[in-house]
């Protein structure tokens, strides 16, 4: 039987299959455009452990934390996953630096003293054979708070829970820190509280660099794309009170390209949320507050970005070499840059003047309306200064309690939170790393306790709020 | 001025770690380190052999600034700090006796028992691998007068901001030659106000000694300031340009 009488060769369907076969034959001869191995060079791996979304300083120091502690050598594959490799709009380069262990919550002062203790011996942590040791540029000036009247009782409070925990915080008085800092207006302050040791300021993108290179030495890869797809697995269990639930796990993560359509599914078994301030995004895509308000399956992740602004500017009778962080309770604060007299500060703006998160544009009427005068009262120097540059920062702002979600969703059984922390994270970053290692590898915090930071907290509404804001 | 940096920084911490990349003294020594960076990029091996040999010297001087707690409790902070600098390789001074250093028959315990009681006044801690957690038994002392940590390798901005701890007593401090600080940590310094003498030449750290200086003098009104000369780094003014001009010698 011939299969020629069977199926004509001819006829429009066939005749364009057959040029397409052609074409196709053409270009697998040598010479032609098809190649079966192609350069994904530029693509993350198909496969890794751990995918950690976000290469800030958060991110880097989870990643070194589960190198770190785990329990043979290569044993884990780290993958971070950063948008931008320039950094231009991550929260860690455009932050002020500084450290500080005066806070209300006695797990955040903890979390300050092991990281100031990790920047202390940076060259220890982050050594690289063969390479430089790290200079963060670290000023031990220390920071100072003041409190008005209303304030005072707290202040007293918290510093007494500080020193507990074996922070070096002293209490001034007006009349003392008159006579120490004569460069301070004490009208209207009834409470000072300084900060001795371990608190000052540094440079976070020599931080940045020194995990980076670390990292890279230790085998953790890193790939510069956008996250832009989550694909899961549902399942429905039933709670022992007889309820249902439905929990989720991710099975693979979507990494686009810059500036291109291609991706890559990355198949893992761990997705670490350090997004800053666009985690928020991120837990939506993995599905992170889709349900019925007022449930568990219902509670957004309440990140979103805030913008801040930071100021330099040029007194020349300005406060001394000796001059600390200091803090008003207006909120505006500053501290001095370099030995030339200048200085950064800024404030952080009330609810009704949030300015628009969409851009990082500088507004300068902000500093004239509301910083300025409020530093100049503080400190009369500030009356004749010059302002010399600005910049805008993200705040990866929790509209909650203004404190940090650190790990795992209860119902996305395997997405671990390490952001939220408003304006303290790259002070928190090397302790807050190792608790999500812990978290990821043991199951449960060892070193330091954080459970009031847990997701569950904005279900059940425990707020563990931080009245020490910057 | 004589320099106070001797090579110790260098002969100390260089050798496997390669930290002195900067500064190269012999050609042969470079090629060692090239032919050994080579093998590390290529040899887990290799690498893993020269981490734990970097890892041992970091805990080789964290051994030894370990806090002497026994003596501490057996004989008094006076005691325990000068044992743990005598120890370092330094010298002390009790109120009333002489300087006292160790020697090669180390130390015996009999001088000790009778010095429980006598303040120790005077420390020359100068080149010993003294760091932070050594600086404890040293902030124990509360009447010390004088501190002299010249050329320390491990002494760095972290360790000055503890010294406010000894603001009461000390009148002295030098701190000439340490590679390690700069002009932040000399910030914190501020504290010490019963300070009459501060040695600050010589820090290769810093980055601008003559402004430094006068920041510092600044910041502690009554104490004596030795350090770079104010108008070190200062360009030469144009009167002194042309005033060489004609004074130089033109043949006849």
């Amino acid at each position: 039987m011939n299969i020629q009488e069977k199926v004509p060769l001819r006829g429009p369907y066939w005749d364009g299959k057959v040029s397409e076969i052609k074409k196709k034959i053409q270009s697998i001869f040598p010479g032609g455009a098809w190649s079966p191995l192609y350069d994904t060079s530029h693509l993350p791996p198909e496969r890794s452990d751990v995918v950690i979304v976000g290469g800030g300083v958060l991110g880097l120091s989870v990643a070194y934390w589960l190198k770190r502690l785990e329990k043979q050598r290569g044993a884990i594959r780290v993958l971070v996953v950063e948008r931008d490799h320039t950094y231009a709009r991550a929260s860690t380069v455009l932050s002020v630096g500084g450290i500080r262990q005066q806070f209300s919550l006695p797990q955040n002062v903890q979390l300050s003293l092991f990281s100031a203790e990790f920047l202390r011996n940076i060259n220890e942590y982050l050594a690289v054979v063969d390479d430089p040791p790290l200079d963060l540029q670290f000023n031990p000036s220390g920071y100072l708070l003041l409190a008005s009247e209303e304030g005072a009782a707290i202040m007293e409070h918290n510093v007494k829970m500080q020193r507990q925990e074996g922070a070096k915080v002293c209490l001034m008085s007006p009349e003392q820190l008159q006579k120490k800092f004569p460069w301070i207006n004490t009208e209207g302050v009834a409470l000072a509280s300084y900060g001795l040791e371990n608190e000052g300021w540094f440079d976070p993108w020599c931080l940045l660099q020194g995990l980076r290179r670390k990292l890279q030495s230790m085998g953790v890869l890193f790939c510069q794309g956008e996250v832009t797809r989550f694909i899961s697995s549902s399942s429905h269990m039933e709670t022992g009170s007889g309820e249902q639930v439905t929990l989720k796990r991710i099975h693979e993560v979507h990494v686009k390209m810059d500036h291109s359509q291609e991706f890559q599914p990355v198949e893992c078994a761990i997705v670490v949320n350090a997004a800053g301030a666009w985690s928020g995004q991120i837990a939506e895509l993995a599905g992170v507050g889709n349900g019925p308000p007022g449930t568990m399956q219902g509670t957004r992740l309440p990140v979103e970005p805030r913008k801040r602004y930071v100021y330099l500017w040029h007194c020349p009778q300005g406060p001394g070499l000796e001059a600390p962080l200091v803090a008003d309770p207006s909120g505006a604060y500053f501290r001095r840059e370099g030995l030339g007299n200048n200085y950064l500060g800024g404030c952080s703006p009330t609810e009704e003047e949030e300015p628009d998160p969409g851009n990082l544009e500088v507004d300068y009427d902000f500093f004239q309306e509301k910083v300025w005068p409020r530093l100049a009262r503080r400190v009369p120097a500030f009356e004749t200064l010059k302002v010399r540059s600005a910049w805008a920062g993200y705040y990866d702002y929790n509209t909650f309690d203004q404190n940090g979600v650190v790990g795992p969703h209860p119902l996305v059984v395997n997405m671990y939170f390490a952001t939220g922390f408003s304006g303290h994270g790259l002070q928190q970053a090397p302790a807050v790393g190792r608790a999500v290692a812990e978290m990821v590898l043991e199951g449960h915090f060892q070193t330091i306790n954080l459970s009031p930071f847990l997701f569950s907290r904005f279900y059940f509404g425990e707020k563990a709020q931080e009245h020490c804001i910057l | 001025s004589l320099s106070l940096v001797t090579p110790v920084w260098n002969r100390g911490t260089s050798g496997i770690r390669g930290l002195s990349k900067a500064v190269d003294p012999e050609g042969s020594q470079r090629k060692g380190r090239t032919l050994l960076q080579f093998l590390t990029d290529r040899f887990y091996d290799v690498e893993a052999v020269r981490e734990y040999l970097l890892r041992k010297q970091v805990l080789k001087v964290q051994k030894k600034n370990r806090s002497v707690t026994y003596i501490k409790e057996r004989y008094g902070p006076y005691v325990a700090g000068a044992y743990f600098v005598l120890k370092l390789g330094g010298s002390v001074k009790f109120r009333d006796r002489e300087w006292m250093r160790a020697d090669e028959r180390g130390l015996s315990s009999l001088e000790f028992r009778k010095l429980q009681e006598v303040p120790l006044e005077a420390v020359d801690a100068s080149g010993c691998a003294i760091n932070y957690q050594g600086l404890d038994n040293l902030l124990a002392l509360k009447e010390l007068q004088s501190l002299s940590l010249r050329r320390c390798p491990h002494l760095d901005d972290w360790c000055l901001g503890r010294l406010y701890q000894l603001a009461d007593s000390l009148q002295e401090l030098s701190l000439a030659g340490c590679p390690r600080i700069s002009e932040r940590g000399l910030a914190c310094l501020h504290h010490l106000q019963n300070l009459r003498r501060l040695d600050i030449s010589d820090l290769p750290a810093v980055s601008n000694p003559g402004l430094t200086q006068i920041l510092v003098e600044e910041m502690l009104p009554h104490c004596e300031v030795l350090g770079a000369d104010w108008a070190q780094g200062l360009k030469v003014g144009p009167e002194e340009q042309s005033q060489d001009a004609p004074g130089s010698p033109i043949p006849a």
